[in-house]
């Protein structure tokens, strides 16, 4: 595929120039289209001041603030409390599975005990069982548990994050146990002789010697649990619960009362956090990607 | 090596702020645990409890002795494994060989319950505006009754007739009795307390105690003891005709009357049968009471899968598209992203950096709503790609039907998973490009070869290498990519022809298996659950199967 042009001296030959590199830009420009077009789309309609988006055919036709304001005063759709739920199930997801996952991964990689190897194949093998298969289980078990403790049962955010927790911990293990590995071992040997306890060398000297990771790997989690649809969608109902994913399908699901202009603006809202965050690590993430991670 | 301490840690004694950092947490998580198991005996479960009282000893016994430090790492992760991934293992394991679903969703308790407060019909009489209470004397549960009719107020308690309760006894409410009542003033108000007794908040009450107060009949007439008074949402008892009786030894339900819509006369007898429903005599063919609990059935689910006439063509056209969707998914997405990955491996391209910030927006973009932005732009009548790129009649019902009819649906889900998965593969396979060493190239060249035949014998064999376990891993994701099919199709356009279930044109398993379990009028989580298992098992078997092969194809080259 790559033709080498080695020669710098010839004369400039648009031509040449044209089937060793200018073709390859009119590739990019065309995917570049089709991975684009329907993000601008959703940006022209938030924009666009009158519900009727459809008729339009232009993109950025009329911009206007409108939706955004009119998006946080609907009183049967409360955007904004939607947002808040959302972010702080991410964040406490989030944190909670990493720090759990780390707790694991440490015992499996730096000490030596009875059942360590059917301890980390039992982990693969589970990551296995997707969890949406599990749906019935889950279902009944906070069915269960809400008629005796409410708080933790249906359509309670604690009993929804707690799934999300117990859910994630198979592969979270497994991903840092293989973090944890690449630090070398005689770190913790010298700081046992200087007399530091195992505590102090779990959170003083591995996490921080990881905390780069640990970082991307809460953003991935966050941005995973904060996309999740189906789980949220079974076990919340009340309207002031709803994260996003679930809550803003209302605005274009029921067949009388559809609003693009609403959906759109909410889109973009909610979408801004999860693709800035992904931008801005671009490098971490894509280097992990070779890792085995699949996004959701 | 199992058992054998390598190192020692710790030997130094731990310090003191870390001592009443570890004092602090446990005493909080046992400050919570002991609130919990206290509900737990309060509610009569006695099982829960001890378990909950293993586990809470257990935990502090890890981490108040010396030593055992991999129990210490380890406690808190596997709990929730416990809980969160090898129950709901067992559980779905479990279900798949019982009835549970809508018409059996409990145990017999459960069923019992559902029959009894089921079991009454309305007749003439007073009704009462109630509050529940529990007698200080002895503990029993009570209504305190205010007849809406006179106002007078009563005790009543079950089997009793009404105690009348003098008016320097209790107070009234300060709420009107009818919520409904415009003024708020002069309406009738009913008694919220009564001396000797407490009362008590329907909202706190627990389901055990729901289900005492549900039982409650307070007779009316000593010589008809099959009329009182009932409630069904604790703000009203009506007089109600028992229509069925419970005889807790005998276990069975014996008919009082013969019922409205002639499902048993009176005298009839109703017990356990195996299906998990009450049929009269106990006989399978019988009539049954509404409210069954959950029984193992064994096979029957499995066999429902496999010999079900009804399901065989729905489930035959499920699967293979299942298996079309996935690997067409991996295939395209895979071509183009090698594609541009190969255009844009080149030295002398400028650029590249903003082409690539633009091409992974769609992976970027969380993928619930691009589901949701694509069902817009894939709409009928006015959605953007009819009528601003093929340029059709905004709003004309002639239009492209994509998401409308299966086999534009079928093109619309791929198109739109092509746009989110192409960009995973851009980067991935641009990684495994750049890992390979340019001497192979160069050799290549040097030796005559095309660059056709360089990619196909040199680059794309080194490319699979490291790539193919992460295809695999794309098709197992795809196989059971429900959010993309739920949200942009849910499953539809739904297949016209006539079969008990619920299944459309570009449901895949899993998609197919979520109706069945939680869409629709007949939950049946039994035989969801069994599909669960069966897809796991294909899933981990194609898993496992590809990775040895690609190991192999390691050791070769």
């Amino acid at each position: 595929m790559s033709v080498a042009v080695k020669n710098n001296k010839r004369p400039f030959n648009i031509f040449r120039w044209f089937f060793s590199t200018g073709w390859r830009h009119l590739v990019g420009l065309a995917v570049c289209t089709f991975a684009i077009f329907p993000i601008l789309y959703i940006l022209s309609t938030s924009l666009y001041p009158n519900n009727d988006i459809n008729n339009t055919t232009a993109l950025f036709a009329d911009i206007s603030p409108a939706n955004y304001i009119s998006l946080f005063d609907q009183e049967s759709r409360p955007f904004g409390r939607w947002y808040l739920n959302t972010v702080y199930i991410g964040i406490v997801t989030s944190v909670g599975s990493v720090f759990l996952s780390a707790l694991a991964a440490f015992a499996f990689s730096r000490l030596r005990f009875k059942g360590r190897r059917p301890g980390l194949l039992s982990l693969i093998l589970m990551q296995m069982f997707p969890s949406i298969l599990g749906l019935v289980a889950i279902y009944s078990l906070l069915s269960d548990v809400g008629r005796v403790f409410p708080i933790l049962g249906l359509n309670s955010q604690i009993g929804l994050m707690m799934v999300y927790l117990g859910g994630s911990l198979g592969a979270g293990t497994y991903l840092m146990y293989g973090f944890f590995n690449t630090v070398p071992k005689e770190i913790d040997e010298a700081a046992t002789i200087d007399g530091a306890s195992h505590a102090r060398i779990f959170f003083s000297i591995i996490l921080r010697l990881v905390a780069p990771i640990l970082a991307v790997q809460m953003l991935l989690s966050y941005i995973g649990v904060t996309s999740d649809f189906i789980l949220a969608s079974i076990l919340l109902s009340d309207p002031n619960s709803l994260t996003l994913a679930t809550g803003l399908q209302q605005f274009i699901s029921d067949p009388y009362s559809k609003d693009w202009s609403m959906f759109a603006a909410g889109a973009v809202l909610s979408a801004l956090p999860s693709v800035a965050l992904f931008l801005a690590l671009q490098k971490y993430i894509t280097s992990g990607l070779t890792g085995g991670a699949v996004k959701g | 090596m199992a058992g054998k301490k390598i190192r020692s840690w710790g030997e130094a004694g731990p310090s003191v702020s870390g001592t009443l950092w570890k004092l602090g947490v446990l005493g909080t998580v046992d400050a919570i645990a002991v609130t919990m198991i206290m509900v737990l005996l309060a509610q009569e479960l006695m099982m829960q409890a001890a378990i909950s009282i293993a586990v809470l000893i257990f935990v502090n016994w890890v981490y108040l002795r010396k030593g055992g430090l991999p129990a210490k790492y380890l406690t808190p992760g596997v709990l929730f494994l416990i809980v969160f991934q090898i129950y709901v293992l067992l559980f779905s394991g479990y279900t798949a060989f019982t009835n549970y679903g809508s018409a059996h969703n409990g145990d017999k308790a459960l069923a019992i319950q559902t029959i009894k407060n089921a079991a009454y019909r309305i007749v003439d009489g007073p009704d009462y505006t109630i509050n529940l209470v529990k007698d200080d004397a002895d503990g029993s549960r009570a209504f305190l009754m205010t007849n809406n009719i006179d106002g007078k107020v009563f005790i009543g308690k079950d089997g009793e007739l009404p105690l009348p309760v003098s008016q320097n006894m209790y107070t009234l409410s300060e709420e009107c009795a009818d919520k409904y009542a415009e003024d708020t003033e002069t309406c009738a108000k009913a008694a919220l307390r009564a001396v000797g007794y407490t009362t008590q908040d329907p909202n706190n009450l627990s389901f055990v105690d729901k289900a005492k107060y549900l039982d409650i009949r307070v007779i009316t007439d000593p010589a008809n003891p099959n009329v009182g008074l009932r409630t069904s949402e604790f703000t009203i008892a009506l007089p109600s005709e028992s229509t069925l009786v419970y005889d807790e030894t005998a276990d069975t339900f014996t008919a009082l009357v013969d019922d409205d819509y002639g499902v048993y006369y009176a005298g009839d007898v109703f017990k356990p049968a195996e299906d998990g429903f009450y049929r009269l005599d106990g006989v399978l063919e019988n009539a049954k009471l509404d409210g069954g609990w959950r029984v193992e059935v064994g096979l029957k689910n499995f066999e429902t899968i496999f010999a079900d006439v009804q399901l065989r063509d729905p489930l035959v056209k499920v699967i293979t598209w299942t298996f079309v969707f996935a690997i067409s998914t991996v295939l395209t997405t895979f071509i183009l992203g090698l594609f541009i990955a190969l255009v844009f491996n080149h030295d002398k391209l400028r650029g590249k950096k903003f082409y690539r910030v633009i091409m992974i927006l769609p992976y970027a973009f969380p993928g619930f709503l691009s589901a949701y932005v694509w069902v817009g732009l894939l709409n009928r009548e006015n959605g953007f790609i009819n009528t601003v790129i093929f340029g059709q009649d905004p709003g004309s019902e002639a239009n492209f039907p994509w998401l409308l009819e299966e086999g534009p649906a079928r093109l619309a889900v791929l198109l739109v998973n092509l746009w989110l998965g192409f960009p995973y593969m851009f980067l991935i396979t641009t990684g495994a490009l750049q890992s390979i060493p340019s001497e192979l190239n160069e050799a290549a060249e040097i030796d005559g070869a095309t660059g056709w035949q360089n990619f196909r014998l040199i680059k794309l064999p080194l490319l699979l290498i490291s790539i193919a376990p992460l295809l695999i891993a794309s098709f197992a994701f795809n196989f059971n990519n429900f959010t993309i099919i739920y949200l942009l199709t849910k499953g539809g356009p739904a297949d016209s022809g006539i079969t008990d279930y619920d299944v459309g044109g570009t449901d895949i398993l899993i998609t197919f298996v979520y109706k069945i379990a939680f869409s629709g009028t007949g939950q049946n989580f039994g035989l969801a659950s069994a599909f669960s298992i069966l897809i796991f098992i294909v899933v981990a078997t194609i898993s496992l199967i590809s990775f040895r092969r690609t190991k192999k194809f390691e050791e070769i080259v």
